[in-house]
């Protein structure tokens, strides 16, 4: 696969050099692994032997209701983790990061640093320090609403099925800020001078410079945080895990596909581990992804102008 | 170089938006940190105040350190960690850069082909990455993390080089070829100090994932000797529950050393970026 030969040309090895290592570690460690994953989804333990069911696992998921209303319920609450996030955690990234980028700004190393702060966090510190702030015994919370006098708002929202799922999905928002807001940073400083200075010379500066020169010119960056956001979140477990254990709790309104694949992988109290409906999950989880990022990469980002300074 | 856009009214609502995001940023890990120094009924009674001579305490700082093996902890995560981003970065970065510079039969393939691992989660594959490590004897040893981390951190890395790489100018790459540059030089030379705000910002969403797994550490590496930060932490967190003191302080503790590192990097990161060299 790594070795390339152009048919005029003599064989390019550079090629295969720079490839070599990142394919082989990547293929050994994770691609094998995941195919050997991809291939217990099709097989089921009967009378201590593994043998083959062709897509009867999938047939369990969807058909019986049981399986059908954990799977559904997972999805939904993963859609809405992600609309959470797309809605308040890019946006407000985008605006930061525009902020920050303007070069006569002070503090802007501070800022970004600090802002930076809550991503470099691990879900074990995130999610018990939000959960010993959010809890009613501690006080944080209400405390802090008493003095702005909004204290008949609180609510143990962790504990309660209608916030659980979109308490947690903003705990995860402001972990992951710093991303979008770092990307989109890095996009708008590598706008050339010139470009900047010929719009302004034409008169547009401040916002309409924002929408009409830098916007377009970062579609690209947002484009990959966006299906980086999509990924990350059909992929999240560790939060919810954290805070709310495998049960995602109160009665499941904070499972997603994460934790329900977890806790049928490895079984959970009363329920015993099931490693090929657990894969089986882990399979669908994957062609969820997988339609969501071909639709970027063929979709979207053909139709992205991309600028050569 | 004068510019028309600042004005003192935009300047501050810019800096107003900038300072509340940064204090809710800021507030939960403040709120750890001070309560954390402090006696147990202070921690309940007056939660926003910092500690002051009467409630100033150490009590949970000292459960810590004499239950766990922080510093030993600390050592594993910055090995595991420091090499990983290492090979991430080289590793990627020359595969980006066949992907985006070269056309070859097969590029779009391969191109198709490592970004499957940003859509997957390594995780999935877990009970095989056990057989592998098991087989070739790395269970409970470090390379097993690294050799993980690496292959985790590898597709997005070439997934966010090459885009940055595509944005390289193509009449330097030519110009150094007609001065004869070989391919290996152009890339060590040429492209990748063009592309150090992009391994900065790479660097740093690589280190994050792997310093915060809990996952890999727990089943590949759980032994006493190669325990990670993030392990221990949480490990200590479960025993100690009701233990408010203790479990603050490590909360602390945990927090204490992604933030050196953070800075570290975060200089390099800063450096690299307003190097502005794509410009």
């Amino acid at each position: 696969m790594t070795t390339k030969t152009a048919k005029t040309r003599p064989v390019r090895w550079h090629i295969a050099v720079f490839l070599a290592p990142a394919v082989l570690i990547y293929t050994a460690v994770m691609i094998l692994p995941l195919f050997g994953t991809l291939q217990l989804s099709l097989f089921r333990v009967e009378n201590n032997a593994s043998a083959f069911v062709g897509l009867d696992n999938f047939h369990t998921l969807f058909g019986d209701p049981r399986w059908a209303a954990s799977f559904w319920n997972a999805l939904k609450n993963n859609v809405w983790f992600f609309i959470i996030h797309m809605l308040v955690q890019n946006p407000i990234g985008i605006l930061l990061a525009a902020l920050l980028s303007h070069p006569k700004l002070r503090f802007s190393t501070f800022y970004r640093t600090a802002i930076f702060i809550p991503t470099i966090l691990s879900f074990v510190i995130v999610g018990f320090a939000w959960k010993l702030i959010l809890s009613p015994l501690w006080g944080i919370a209400p405390d802090m609403l008493n003095m702005i006098g909004l204290k008949s708002l609180f609510a143990p929202w962790l504990g309660q099925e209608r916030y659980a799922l979109t308490a947690l999905s903003l705990i995860s928002v402001w972990q992951f800020i710093g991303i979008p807001m770092m990307l989109i940073y890095a996009a708008l400083l590598s706008i050339p001078d010139e470009i900047i200075e010929a719009a302004e010379c034409d008169g547009i500066t401040g916002a309409a410079q924002f929408w009409k020169i830098k916007l377009p010119l970062i579609l690209p960056s947002i484009g990959i945080i966006s299906i980086l956001t999509f990924v990350g979140n059909f992929n999240a477990f560790d939060l919810i895990y954290t805070t709310q254990g495998a049960l995602a709790g109160p009665n499941y309104s904070t499972d997603i596909l994460g934790t329900f694949m977890f806790r049928t992988f490895f079984g959970f109290q009363l329920q015993v581990g099931d490693r090929n409906m657990g894969a089986a999950i882990a399979s669908v989880m994957f062609f969820i992804i997988l339609a969501g990022v071909c639709l970027y990469l063929f979709g979207i980002q053909r139709r992205l102008r991309r600028y050569q300074f | 170089m004068s510019r028309a856009t600042s004005s003192l009214p935009r300047t501050i609502a810019a800096h107003a938006i900038l300072i509340t995001y940064t204090i809710i940023a800021l507030f939960p890990v403040i709120i750890i940190v001070i309560n954390s120094f402090k006696a147990r009924n202070a921690i309940f009674r007056m939660p926003l105040q910092p500690p002051t001579q009467e409630t100033f305490s150490l009590i949970g700082y000292q459960t810590v350190i004499n239950q766990g093996n922080f510093f030993l902890y600390f050592q594993n995560s910055l090995i595991v960690t420091v090499v990983s981003i290492a090979l991430v970065l080289v590793f990627g970065a020359m595969a980006a850069f066949a992907l985006s510079e070269y056309r070859f039969r097969g590029n779009t393939l391969m191109g198709l082909y490592l970004a499957l691992g940003i859509m997957i989660p390594i995780r999935l594959g877990t009970v095989s990455i056990l057989e592998l490590m098991v087989a070739s004897g790395l269970v409970n040893t470090l390379t097993s993390l690294i050799l993980v981390y690496t292959a985790q951190g590898l597709p997005l890395a070439v997934f966010i080089l090459s885009e940055f790489m595509k944005q390289v100018s193509d009449d330097l790459k030519n110009a150094g070829r007609i001065d004869g540059l070989s391919e290996y030089r152009i890339f060590f030379r040429l492209v990748l100090p063009l592309v150090r705000p992009a391994m900065a910002t790479v660097a740093v969403f690589t280190m994050i994932p792997i310093w915060n797994d809990l996952w890999f550490p727990l089943i590949l590496a759980p032994a006493e000797a190669t325990k990670t930060v993030t392990l221990g932490a949480q490990m200590f967190i479960g025993q100690y529950v009701t233990n408010w003191n203790a479990v603050l302080s490590a909360l602390s503790l945990a927090i204490l050393p992604v933030l050196i590192l953070y800075f570290f990097f975060s200089r390099q990161l800063i450096r690299g970026i307003t190097a502005g060299a794509v410009k």
